[in-house]
């Protein structure tokens, strides 16, 4: 398109277009034929639905059960937003707090990187017995996720162009407008790619909490009504609730991936569209 | 040979780093009122360093900068790095407001002197641009512009053209002569290219290797406005021959005691 003289029977332009659409087809082919082998399995088999579901069943329970189930995926959503909130609050105020201060950095940041490696579903149970339920799952969730916020925004903040910093200090910047009006904005790139990856994470964090408080008998999210119909054997529904499960991750997933091409797609190279 | 009205004078300055090494030794020269200065040298010989401390960007190990006209002037002076040292997430006429929204100025008090240097380095038009949408020329110009918008008394430029081709580099000489002629102030530029500072100055100062010094000095008395006429003169290419002398004589002053 760009050049009239380009060789080949396949022109850059039209390869790229017939790649994205083969890439959006391929996996929903692959979706589509799983499930009907996986239907023709089950029925041909006569498998029993407390057995092994099939993918009819999964989506009439998802349409039946869709009172209870949403209502449980608000729970958790909420649960998640928030843990993510914190994620970002705690995570950029410590790594701001570390860049600021050495001491205090070599005080904390050990102990970050122990909540970070300790399996949280092993975290989980003590949190509920001393806190109330609702702040122990959020607490899971916040556990999980504030570290990739934490390390990349380190990360972000210590890479900034030195130029930079000495054109603020000629022009006589204060702290605040260094802080603000360039180490921020220099970091917002490595801060967004921490907040993607701790947006799955706090998803996996309140599941695991919930799962945890779910046993010990009380809870409302998503994650609970997996455990609780796995006690009652309604393995539909637990089929229902983990594939909505799975759609909440990709949509938060996506959610985020879509705010950082936002915010960066003036300027940054992670985010400029192929050829711009 | 040096300036009669100086406006700025480095007074034996020394600069010795933390590593160890001799960057400068003592340094001693004069900058007079609206003089254009080329700072000539070798990679390596504590050009950029000697500018960086009259800029206040470092401070040196022994000696002082001494300002004839009372404190270091901070807000006087604009700065113009190798690279064009742009904020990347902020646009063209943001990035050039930059020393003024530092010093507390609104963006709408700042527009008519960020309008002004923008069309000053000849992009008036390219306010809303993005620095990754302009060529590396451009974004040197913006560097500069951002330089002149606080109206400074003192340019200092550390070999900012170096990294451009040379049509791009020969115009925004042209360039920055003109801004030189217009702003009524004094330039020091710190360079490596015999040919650019001969075409630029009024005074070239040539500097020996590590540890820097002043090895010497020569006036091109040639006149403003300088074009290409004179970049093709046989004046201009004596003049090249005479600093490339000096230079070369500087280069092998290292190993003299």
């Amino acid at each position: 398109m760009m050049n009239a003289a380009a060789p080949g029977p396949l022109p850059g332009a039209v390869r790229s277009r017939r790649d994205s659409v083969l890439r959006v087809l391929l996996p929903v082919f692959t979706l589509v034929a799983g499930a009907l082998v996986w239907e023709a399995v089950v029925r041909v088999k006569a498998i029993p639905p407390y057995v092994l579901p099939a993918p009819s069943l999964v989506l009439a329970t998802l349409v039946s059960d869709g009172a209870i189930l949403w209502s449980s995926l608000l729970a958790t959503l909420a649960t998640t937003f928030q843990g993510l909130a914190l994620a970002l609050v705690g995570g950029v105020g410590l790594a701001l707090l570390f860049s600021r201060s050495r001491l205090v950095e070599y005080s904390l940041y050990p102990y970050a990187v122990i909540l970070q490696v300790t399996p949280v579903i092993a975290i989980a149970p003590l949190l509920l017995v001393y806190l109330p339920q609702h702040a122990a799952v959020l607490a899971c969730a916040w556990i999980v996720a504030f570290f990739p916020v934490l390390a990349n925004t380190t990360l972000g903040l210590a890479s900034v162009d030195r130029n930079l910093i000495e054109l603020f200090r000629l022009y006589g910047a204060t702290r605040s407008q260094i802080l603000f009006t360039l180490k921020l904005p220099a970091a917002l790139p490595h801060m967004l790619g921490g907040l993607r990856i701790a947006g799955g994470l706090a998803l996996i964090g309140a599941v695991v909490a919930e799962i945890a408080a779910g046993s010990a008998g009380a809870g409302s999210g998503l994650a609970y009504r997996i455990a609780e119909a796995g006690y009652r054997l309604n393995i539909p529904r637990m089929f229902a609730a983990l594939l909505l499960l799975s759609v909440t991750g990709v949509v938060i997933f996506a959610l985020l991936s879509a705010l950082s091409r936002f915010l960066l797609r003036r300027w940054h190279e992670s985010e400029l569209a192929p050829g711009a | 040979m040096q300036s009669e009205n100086p406006a700025v004078a480095l007074c034996g300055i020394g600069k010795v780093f933390e590593s160890g090494v001799v960057a400068l030794d003592r340094l001693d020269f004069n900058v007079g009122r609206r003089e254009f200065v080329s700072v000539l040298g070798p990679s390596g010989c504590g050009k950029s360093t000697a500018l960086r401390i009259i800029a206040g960007l470092a401070a040196p190990t022994s000696g002082e900068v001494v300002w004839t006209e009372g404190a270091a002037p901070a807000r006087r002076i604009g700065f113009v790095f190798q690279e064009p040292t742009l904020m990347p997430w902020a646009n063209v006429a943001a990035n050039v407001r930059l020393p003024l929204k530092l010093a507390g100025m609104s963006a709408r008090d700042a527009a008519p002197a960020v309008a002004a240097a923008l069309a000053r380095v000849g992009l008036a038009d390219m306010a809303g641009a993005y620095p990754r949408e302009l060529s590396g020329g451009m974004k040197m110009r913006v560097s500069i512009a951002r330089a002149l918008v606080t109206q400074p008394q003192f340019l200092l430029l550390d070999e900012p053209f170096a990294a451009l081709d040379e049509i791009t580099r020969f115009r925004l000489n042209d360039d920055l002569l003109g801004v030189w002629q217009t702003m009524g102030g004094t330039v020091v530029f710190v360079t490596h290219s015999v040919f650019e500072s001969v075409f630029l100055s009024s005074r070239i100062v040539v500097m020996t290797p590590r540890p820097g010094r002043i090895y010497d000095e020569m006036l091109i008395d040639a006149p403003y406005p300088r074009d290409d006429a004179f970049r093709t003169s046989a004046a201009y290419a004596a003049y090249c021959r005479q600093v490339s002398g000096i230079l070369h004589a500087a280069m092998s002053a290292e190993a003299a005691p």
